[in-house]
């Protein structure tokens, strides 16, 4: 992949960032927060490619160490945001 | 194959971008939550499509934290979620770092084959340079957030804990991982490289320590939300690393909404972001203390039950207090009460009350609260003068008049809710102290405030029971 096409992606998926969050009300900001956290256990990608390769000794322990990280992240960051904002719905429908 | 990947990577992160847009509104919150782990589950099955992958590791890698995430988050109590979501976003930081660190154990051997394997244009001192961006913003996420997480769950002391001369080592920790990531960039390729790199994480793990060890339990919420905004930026570093473009998307957007989240924070308390990492705000008071005339006047359960028997509008204002003494559900019973008594009820809630961006209302929801009484500080401040009753549950900064109308006070210009201008204030306090920011609150002294001493929880349900009785 091309340097300046990850960093083209890069400079616009930060403004897109921007305007997505940019009216949230304050009352979801903990739910948001828990979930973007949850998205950015995204690295599992990186840490299932390093995890898998077939050889290279440490690189694969890191890897490894990497994935039941951002797994834990990734699983734990859902579930519990999951849990937060059924209790916010619950109410609405009141 | 790889064209179904790099298809299956746009989906996913057309997800992720529907998924955090949903996350910005009540109804369609639990959607969005759903459809980005939608998208998350689709990178993951899409990288494992990869040719050349052993699965045992990989099965048993995220069996084993598929489990001890599913554990935590089953287990966690409500009061507890602050604290876990600075673990998981430390977890999340340790794993950009560890992915940044295996890419260089794999081309350390053969830098040449490495780079012409990669198709990497501008040469090893780039590769390098991203890798060093990984190491570093994902070590500060980590051990940052575990100091956070051990000042949030009590295991260390929440106050700023600083000693003289914290800001020239941290600075000079900031100046030496510059200086040492930029040369091992440079000479990546040379023997001295390994230990230029260990020297990196150190330091970078080192900066995370001491930034967030000075910085006190008021001021969490814009850490928490700016270490979430770093683990988004070191995926996105990760992504640069092995040159994967959901990484990058998905880390930046996480990156840019963390900094908004970060930005609302620091409004909030009037101050600057510089300000809330290097000021030191416990230590750094003193000049706004003024005399303050008059004394502060206690009010008995009985005294203010018959005033809140009267009342037709009240509104809570909870703090960090609330959470300490876990009194959500009492407020709530409270709160029913006085509803069914005839008066109008909110309760009002500052951006940076608690230890979390919108702490009180994950409380008060567990405490089944309607999501409609939980307002924002503005609303409720348009509305304050015809509020007979304002309860302030452990809140104290948040409610210090004197970000209005003392000059001189360091929160001076600070949004507050406007409780003094509430008919009758009631504030529940353990005792005479002052707030996180060490300032005397004046509103405490005012006419139109009655002090009720003791545990904000045993407080409130004395105040239950005065009415069912």
């Amino acid at each position: 992949m091309e340097l300046i096409l990850l960093l083209f992606i890069f400079t616009l998926a930060a403004f897109l960032g921007f305007e997505l969050v940019s009216k949230v009300p304050s009352q979801l900001h903990t739910p948001l927060m828990s979930g973007s956290n949850a998205i950015s256990g995204i690295t599992i990608v990186g840490a299932l490619i390093a995890a898998g390769q077939v050889e290279g000794n440490l690189s694969k322990w890191l890897g490894f160490a990497a994935l039941v990280l951002a797994s834990i992240n990734v699983v734990g960051g859902y579930m519990v945001t999951n849990r937060m904002l059924s209790m916010f719905k619950a109410k609405q429908n009141d | 194959m790889q064209f179904a990947i790099n298809i299956s990577y746009i989906i996913a992160a057309i997800l992720f971008v529907f998924g955090i847009k949903m996350l910005g509104s009540a109804s369609t919150a639990v959607r969005g939550n759903r459809i980005s782990s939608l998208g998350m589950l689709l990178a993951v099955v899409a990288t494992l499509a990869r040719s050349n992958l052993g699965y045992e590791w990989i099965a048993g890698g995220i069996l084993t934290g598929a489990l001890i995430g599913f554990i935590a988050a089953k287990r966690v109590q409500m009061t507890g979620m602050p604290e876990l979501v600075a673990l998981f976003n430390g977890f999340g930081g340790l794993a950009s770092l560890l992915v940044g660190w295996a890419e260089y154990e794999k081309a350390r051997p053969d830098w040449s084959a490495y780079l012409t394997e990669n198709d990497a244009v501008p040469g090893s001192w780039f590769s390098a340079l991203v890798i060093v961006l990984a190491i570093v913003i994902g070590g500060i996420t980590f051990t940052g957030s575990i100091v956070a997480y051990l000042k949030l769950s009590g295991k260390i002391g929440a106050t700023a804990a600083g000693f003289p001369g914290q800001k020239v080592v941290n600075l000079l920790v900031m100046a030496g991982l510059v200086a040492v990531g930029a040369f091992f960039s440079i000479a990546v390729e040379q023997a001295n490289a390994p230990s230029l790199f260990l020297a990196t994480v150190a330091l970078s793990l080192l900066l995370g320590v001491l930034g967030v060890i000075p910085i006190g339990g008021g001021d969490m919420p814009v850490v928490i939300a700016m270490l979430n905004s770093f683990s988004g930026l070191a995926a996105a570093a990760a992504g640069f690393v092995i040159s994967n473009t959901v990484l990058v998307v998905a880390g930046c957007l996480v990156g840019a909404s963390g900094l908004i989240l970060t930005v609302i924070m620091c409004k909030a308390m009037n101050r600057t972001l510089g300000n809330v990492l290097f000021g030191g705000f416990g230590a750094a008071s003193g000049a706004g203390d003024r005399q303050v005339e008059g004394e502060m006047k206690a009010i008995s359960v009985e005294d203010a039950y018959y005033v809140l028997e009267a009342a037709q509008n009240v509104v809570f204002v909870p703090g960090y207090g609330m959470a300490v003494a876990q009194a959500q559900h009492v407020v709530k019973e409270l709160a029913e009460i006085l509803e069914r008594n005839g008066a109008e009820v909110r309760h009002a809630i500052h951006p940076v009350a608690g230890r979390m961006p919108g702490h009180m209302n994950v409380l008060l929801a567990e405490a089944d609260v309607a999501y409609e009484q939980l307002c924002e500080m503005d609303d409720v401040n348009a509305i304050m003068s015809t509020v007979d009753v304002a309860i302030v549950i452990g809140a104290n900064d948040v409610v210090n008049p004197s970000a209005v109308d003392d000059e001189s006070s360091p929160i001076y210009g600070m949004p507050i809710v406007n409780v003094h201008q509430a008919k009758t204030v009631f504030a529940l306090k353990r005792g005479q102290g002052t707030g996180f920011s060490g300032l005397v609150n004046t509103l405490f002294f005012r006419d139109n405030c009655r002090m009720i001493y003791g545990d904000a929880k045993a407080t409130v349900s004395s105040l239950v029971s005065e009415f069912d009785g």
